[in-house]
């Protein structure tokens, strides 16, 4: 029998851009925090003005980052895990291209003001239609390969990977649901508070499971193969993995509380938010304490410190969150950037985190190396992002209370204490400080970048050979396998 | 008017809810039913090479966790809205909450807001704790369009000068605030003969005030802007403050003087919208806006710095 090898290239591909699309992105929320610093940097070009780039910033982070990442860690994660080639033959290879082009999309027609005005899904209506196809290919390449498998049990980071496979799927094609009036243009097929609670049913299940069921199939297999650790429990996967996917569903509401939306959804929304807490902090305990018995490695391995705090940032996102859905704490929070603080301690400190950690793992294995080229630099990398989330997300949470605050103070006489101005005129040091941190949080991207050059340059691609079923195989060991491409 | 369009949804809703908060608290109560799985360290199943799944049972702490959220919801469920038709033992809606906390501010602030809706507007504008009040409903409210210094921006008027578009009576700028105004300049380009008549209508508007004009075309355009314009502007173009046709002869301009910009009004015509604050802001805080306003008037240089008591 030929020796069958594991599709390594479209890994390799989602990987490299995972890289580049953080640059991008990360660039791009600078310049948006630097624009709220000093409004002169719009230039005065449309194009250029913080309305038109901060769609692209979201866009870039979410979907071409955290979206290259997941593709790339979860063509990995199934290959290995179902001992079998990536099912469909040049599908895969259509997913990179197809998903490249929807994101170059982006980058054009968001500038340009081309936009459907849903947050998070502002691609207009051919956009996609492009997605839906690299989507609905990327979902029987998955479950292909996990179909024709050739381990009898399902490892658990594929249960979340086709969760969120599934999933977005089906909020892409509801909330995306449009009428079209021109090749650039559509209006959504929902009116009024149905249209707003349909976009923020897909707004919220986007951070539940783009942005968590996703990057958890990464964390379910990279923490426990880093710190060469089972992972901690079998029946807290199962549990927290269905009544995580099952209880997100309904968190949507807490959006809108406090608007048209009637008083019976806000409930059942924040009361779902609720309940989510500790199905989300089962996946952080499992990951965390995974490292029982090991704990010694995240002194010296800087790859398990961005995996496990990585992990604390998720568990007090996922803690915040809860707390933010209660209605008489969002009525503080809401509308502040207390909620942007929310946002970036789970994309930087949980999505950023993990995806960087997931790549310096894969990126020395593609290319037939033991390791990256430099150790030290993904130390130096872990500190300044490390140093970057803390002043960013710090600054965020001041100036949100304050502005909530100051929003809601009531003089003597009955009017309002504060006009708006002066809450913008107080949150100004803080945009400062969140820009430094943001600052930071890109430096750190571009230490990766120059690490990833450089242990591309020292290595080869290599496509290693599949070992036979069977657990007799696991001694066979990585290195023997592996065949140059 | 019911959140529902049948009887159906609303039971829907409720059944649907307690089912799934349920079906969390059934999922926790048998998979931590036997606390350990079995002696085996790990569950046995290995993946590629060495990823293994250990045995070891669900936290306490964790499962208390889970157990108080799900506890706090049905209590939640039980006292407020959220099962569909039953809106909770505590009767609890968010319309009411808002109209008691308005009923509370009406009971606390107006006996303050009564003594001053008591006084004439000319008295209040020389009262210093109604002008502080007045100073911060306008820049709440008014500052966004008006500036903060009330002396507005292109569009938008100066209210501390003593040119008035509807009348500077104080019942009439209180007028103003409460139902607001529409100030319609229609499109003229058609009747005036396309752009060259426009253009000749233009200088003569100019020359009304003295502004540099082109006196061949001032002579044209004096004759168009008597068949078309005075019957709002006047045959003197000083306006009519009854329409918000502004006066064409004194040197405050709302858009601008150039002629291009003269031009363009007349072409394309003017609509501007000051939108009505009664049901927004009640009478008496229109009333102490009013007063405001009027102190305002005439003022040139704001006073709104000099105002006492404008910061907590």
């Amino acid at each position: 029998m030929q020796a069958q090898t594991y599709n390594y290239s479209v890994v390799r591909q989602f990987a490299v851009m995972t890289v580049v699309w953080g640059v991008v992105g990360m660039l791009a929320g600078v310049i948006i925090a630097a624009q709220l610093l000093w409004p002169e940097l719009n230039f005065d070009l449309p194009w250029f003005s913080y309305g038109r780039l901060r769609p692209l910033h979201t866009n870039a982070v979410i979907f071409a980052f955290g979206g290259c990442a997941l593709f790339a860690s979860s063509y990995y994660i199934v290959q290995r895990t179902c001992q079998v080639r990536l099912f469909g033959g040049p599908l895969a290879a259509f997913t990179f291209w197809g998903w490249q082009l929807v994101i170059v999309l982006a980058a054009i027609t968001l500038p340009l003001g081309i936009t459907s005005g849903k947050e998070y899904a502002e691609l207009e209506w051919p956009i996609d239609i492009l997605i839906t196809l690299v989507w609905v290919s990327y979902a029987v390449v998955f479950f292909g390969t996990v179909i024709k498998r050739k381990v009898a049990h399902l490892y658990v980071a594929n249960w979340f990977f086709g969760a969120f496979i599934l999933t977005v799927a089906v909020l892409h094609l509801v909330n995306s649901a449009a009428l079209p009036v021109s090749f650039w243009k559509s209006y959504s097929a929902y009116a009024g508070v149905q249209d707003a609670m349909i976009q923020w049913w897909y707004g919220h299940n986007a951070v539940g499971f783009f942005l968590t069921a996703g990057f958890l199939g990464m964390m379910y297999y990279f923490i426990p193969k880093q710190a060469e650790r089972p992972v901690y429990s079998y029946r807290l996967s199962v549990v927290h993995f269905w009544a995580l996917i099952f209880t997100y569903m309904w968190a949507g509401p807490h959006h809108l509380h406090y608007t048209a939306l009637p008083d019976w959804a806000q409930s059942i929304g924040m009361l779902f938010s609720l309940i989510l807490l500790a199905p989300s902090w089962g996946g952080m305990i499992n990951g965390i304490m995974t490292l029982s018995g090991a704990w010694h490695k995240l002194r010296e391995d800087p790859i398990l410190k961005f995996l496990i705090v990585s992990l604390s940032f998720y568990g007090m996102s996922t803690f915040e969150g809860p707390m933010m859905s209660i209605k008489t704490v969002n009525a503080l929070s809401h509308y502040t950037d207390w909620t942007v603080g929310h946002v970036h301690s789970g994309a930087l400190g949980w999505v950023g985190l993990v995806s960087m950690g997931a790549i310096y793992y894969m990126l020395p294995r593609l290319f037939g190396l033991r390791e990256m080229w430099s150790t030290r630099l993904i130390n130096v990398h872990f500190w300044i992002s490390t140093v970057g989330i803390v002043l960013y997300i710090a600054a965020m949470w001041i100036a949100g209370v304050m502005q909530g605050l100051m929003w809601r103070a009531v003089s003597d006489d009955g009017s309002l204490t504060y006009t708006f101005v002066e809450g913008v005129k107080a949150t100004y040091p803080f945009y400062a400080i969140r820009l430094l941190g943001g600052v930071l949080y890109l430096s750190g991207m571009l230490v990766m970048g120059w690490n990833v050059a450089k242990t591309i340059a020292a290595g080869r691609a290599v496509e290693p050979v599949i070992p036979s079923a069977g657990p007799a195989m696991a001694a066979a060991g990585h290195a023997a396998s592996v065949a140059h491409a | 008017m019911s959140d529902f369009t049948s009887e159906f949804w609303g039971w829907y809703i409720g059944v649907i809810t307690v089912v799934s908060v349920a079906a969390c608290a059934l999922l926790l109560q048998l998979m931590s039913r036997r606390r350990q799985v079995s002696d085996a360290d790990t569950t046995g199943h290995v993946w590629d090479e060495d990823l293994q799944e250990g045995n070891n049972p669900l936290p306490m702490w964790w499962i208390g966790l889970f157990w108080l959220t799900i506890v706090f919801a049905l209590v939640y469920f039980a006292l407020y809205p959220g099962l569909g038709h039953f809106g909770g033992l505590w009767k609890w809606t968010s319309a009411g909450q808002y109209q008691q906390e308005v009923a509370q501010a009406d009971a606390q602030y107006g006996p303050l807001y009564a003594a001053f809706e008591a006084k004439d507007l000319r008295q209040l504008a020389g009262d210093p704790a109604a002008r502080a009040l007045g100073q911060k409903l306008f820049l709440n409210h008014c500052a966004q369009c008006h500036a903060s210094d009330g002396a507005g921006s292109k569009g938008f008027p100066n209210l501390t000068d003593r040119d008035w578009l509807w009348g500077g009576e104080p019942e009439t700028i209180k007028a103003s605030i409460a139902a607001g105004r529409n100030g319609l300049m229609p499109p003229m380009g058609a009747a005036l003969g396309g752009e060259e008549g426009v253009k000749d209508v233009a200088n003569y508007v100019r020359s009304l005030s003295g502004l540099a004009n082109d006196s061949v075309r001032t002579a044209r355009g004096r004759e168009k802007f008597q068949q078309n314009c005075v019957a709002c502007h006047g045959a003197e173009g000083k306006g009519n403050p009854m329409l918000g046709a502004p006066n064409l002869t004194d040197k405050v301009w709302l858009h601008g003087s150039s002629q291009a910009t003269i031009v363009e009004t007349i072409l394309r015509g003017r609509n501007n919208l000051m939108p009505a604050h009664k049901d927004i802001l009640g009478d008496a805080k229109v009333h102490v806006l009013a007063a405001y306003v009027l102190g305002m008037s005439g003022s040139q240089t704001p006073e709104v710095a000099a105002v006492p008591a404008g910061k907590p």
